[in-house]
């Protein structure tokens, strides 16, 4: 597969957060195509082009425009830009280099779905972002693409930006909601979904940053061109961001289907003298792969499922010891579990002690058994997705390197000569 | 109460600012508690007291969102903030070690302020840049790529009193003046400058252009596709 720019092809461009670079580039171009539509046109568009999440989970974005009822009562969107997912790094960068995209994305899916009012709740840590995007807001509105009246259309759009605070579960939709009406981030019981009661309970059509960046090119170019990339189910091009033991780590974009192998060409290979050993495709919490993957397809419906996820491959190799890897992720989501359910909130405390037991040499071969057992207990049994993702990287190193798991207990401590690493790991905190 | 001093009427008023930007005043709570961080550099008593009066709750609904957010800080901070990401990737590329050497360096453990009040110490969960691992961020500005020296020059360079410019990022400030743009207060000229890119942001860019690669070439007049025509009920 080539290379693709698409949301990144105006990254290299001089002042690209600008709007006159944007404007000069196709800017605001597609916008001014889509107030001359009927707002079903755009929606019926994002589903003929197959545009799906770019936040991990793959869903259509034509289909969540359409389940909002605009029967007059206020509601709203809401973009997604809390970027936390372990290895993934691509809104920040496109924030960060062309925040226009986005804000021409947020406008024209705002009219899509009649809503008046959008929200772009960014995380916190990611400053320069927030800078970008605020500034990008004041051009905007200078400009009359935002506001009253938007281009002599009628109609009216306001755009507010809202800094998280710390707290991976945020990027759950339902926590992020919470936390944007000013509470604990925590997530909601669904049904009903934010369509139907979102934020303050009203319809909310809630989308991920590459999502909507990728709506202003669809608008111009048509569904055809979009499809004409990427594989049938899952079509288009998507940012992959590579990083850890390769040559070039780096932001590649690339159709939704290409391999490792292609990908890995891209970023120079790995580094000399040592061989790949595990990867994940789309993030720590979607399954980790090894060598034997390599030729899989990085779709939201590959034989392994979805395997597409954020983009966020993280690449390492035979001098990684699995153990410590997955260790320092169970460490961070009992950091970033929320507390409120109890499968997630203990399982993944108690996951941490059996790590700290394995590198301390301390283990026995009944603990890989509590691993999966604990596994059990958490899998489809957490309130939210944050639990299952915790399993997927324990269940699959068991499964793909239980000699190194062994070797632990054999052993006594990390077959790779690590000592355990000072505990950086902190369980204060209410989350 | 000395939070009446603490708080002054220019605090009042960007308080009120920030609960016009929402349809429900209680949605501003987030960026309040950064705009009190701003004045005190960490959430106190009186900065929860301060809020809960704007938003007519109470400081224990306001405390028990303070408390669930790693950002809110519940001990006065130094000058800065350093934070070392030790998430699986960046750790495993260095930044277990440089997390070690400057907790010895700088004599302090997680979420802890040295001596001098210059720097608050802490690890952080994975920062959106793992492009440039391993990672570390003052005031959540990055220092890319660092190593044990690198990173312990730059803290060398901190507690000088210097301000050495980031990676990527605007010119670096302070905890509480970053805290002020977290809080939305970001008409400062500071968006437009410093460096947004590195070389990681870039590669493949830079590689498509040097193969000559591209998405298919489209017409941007592409009509968008009408709806079907609707069919009339019998």
């Amino acid at each position: 597969m080539p290379l693709t720019p698409v949301l990144t092809k105006r990254w290299d461009v001089p002042q690209s957060w600008s709007l006159s670079t944007y404007e000069s580039l196709e800017g605001y171009q597609a916008l001014r195509k889509a107030l001359a539509c009927e707002p079903k046109q755009l929606v019926q568009t994002m589903s003929s082009a197959t545009l799906r999440g770019r936040g991990g989970g793959g869903f259509g974005t034509g289909m969540k425009w359409d389940f909002i009822n605009d029967d007059g009562k206020a509601h709203y969107l809401v973009v997604n830009a809390d970027e936390g997912e372990p290895g993934t790094c691509r809104d920040a960068p496109l924030m960060i280099c062309d925040p226009h995209s986005l804000i021409e994305g947020i406008v024209i899916a705002s009219y899509a779905v009649r809503c008046n009012h959008a929200f772009i709740y960014v995380r916190g840590e990611l400053i320069h972002a927030r800078r970008r995007l605020d500034n990008a807001v004041r051009e905007a509105y200078a400009a009359g693409y935002l506001g009253k009246n938007i281009l002599d259309s009628g109609f009216d759009l306001e755009i507010t930006i809202h800094s998280g605070a710390g707290a991976y579960i945020c990027g759950e939709e339902t926590a992020l909601l919470d936390s944007l009406e000013g509470y604990r981030g925590q997530p909601r019981l669904k049904p009903p979904f934010p369509a139907i009661a979102g934020l303050y309970q009203l319809p909310t059509v809630v989308n991920n940053v590459g999502t909507l960046a990728s709506v202003p090119s669809i608008i111009l170019a048509g569904p055809d061109w979009w499809t004409a990339m990427g594989t049938e189910k899952s079509p288009g091009t998507a940012i992959h961001s590579v990083s850890g033991r390769v040559k070039r780590p780096g932001q590649y974009e690339a159709p939704l289907g290409s391999t490792l192998r292609e990908i890995l060409e891209m970023a120079g290979g790995m580094r000399d003298g040592h061989e790949l050993k595990f990867w994940t495709s789309g993030g720590a919490s979607l399954p980790l792969l090894t060598a034997e993957h390599i030729d899989v397809p990085m779709d939201f419906n590959s034989p392994l499922g979805n395997i597409a996820g954020t983009g966020a491959m993280m690449i390492f190799d035979d001098s990684d010891c699995i153990v410590r890897a997955v260790k320092k992720w169970s460490e961070f989501y009992a950091h970033e579990s929320c507390g409120k359910c109890t499968p997630c909130r203990e399982g993944t405390y108690w996951y941490v002690q059996i790590y700290e037991r394995l590198e301390r040499g301390e283990a026995t071969s009944r603990d890989i058994d509590l691993l999966l057992d604990i596994s059990d207990s958490i899998l489809g049994r957490a309130f939210c997705p944050l639990g299952d993702g915790a399993t997927s990287p324990v269940t699959a190193s068991i499964k793909y390197f239980r000699d190194e798991y062994v070797a632990h207990y054999e052993r006594g401590g990390c077959p790779f000569g690590k000592a355990p690493a000072a505990s950086s790991h902190v369980m204060a905190g209410a989350h | 109460m000395t939070q009446a001093r603490v708080f002054d009427e220019k605090t009042a008023k960007e308080a009120k600012q920030i609960i016009a930007r929402y349809p429900r005043p209680r949605s501003a709570l987030l960026p309040m508690l950064h705009l009190v961080q701003s004045v005190e550099g960490f959430v106190s008593p009186g900065g929860i007291a301060f809020c809960a009066e704007q938003l007519d709750i109470t400081p224990a609904q306001v405390g028990a969102v303070a408390t669930f957010y790693t950002m809110y800080k519940r001990h006065p901070t130094g000058d800065h903030l350093v934070s070392v990401c030790t998430n699986t990737l960046c750790g495993l590329l260095g930044g277990d070690e440089i997390y070690a050497a400057l907790a010895q360096k700088l004599g302090v453990g997680h979420d802890e302020t040295t001596a001098d009040g210059t720097i608050t110490f802490e690890h952080a969960e994975c920062l959106a840049a793992c492009d440039y691992a391993p990672v570390v961020t003052v005031d959540y500005e990055f220092y890319d790529q660092q190593t044990v020296e690198s990173a312990e020059q730059l803290i060398d360079e901190l507690r000088a009193g210097s301000r050495p410019q980031p990676s990527r990022g605007a010119p670096l400030c302070t905890f509480k003046e970053v805290s002020r743009v977290l809080a939305g207060f970001t008409d400062d000229g500071s968006a437009v400058e410093g460096a947004g890119t590195g070389v990681p942001t870039l590669a493949g860019l830079r590689l498509a252009r040097e193969r000559g690669e591209t998405a298919p070439a489209y017409d941007p007049a592409t009509p968008v596709p009408p709806l079907p025509p609707k069919e009339e009920k019998k």
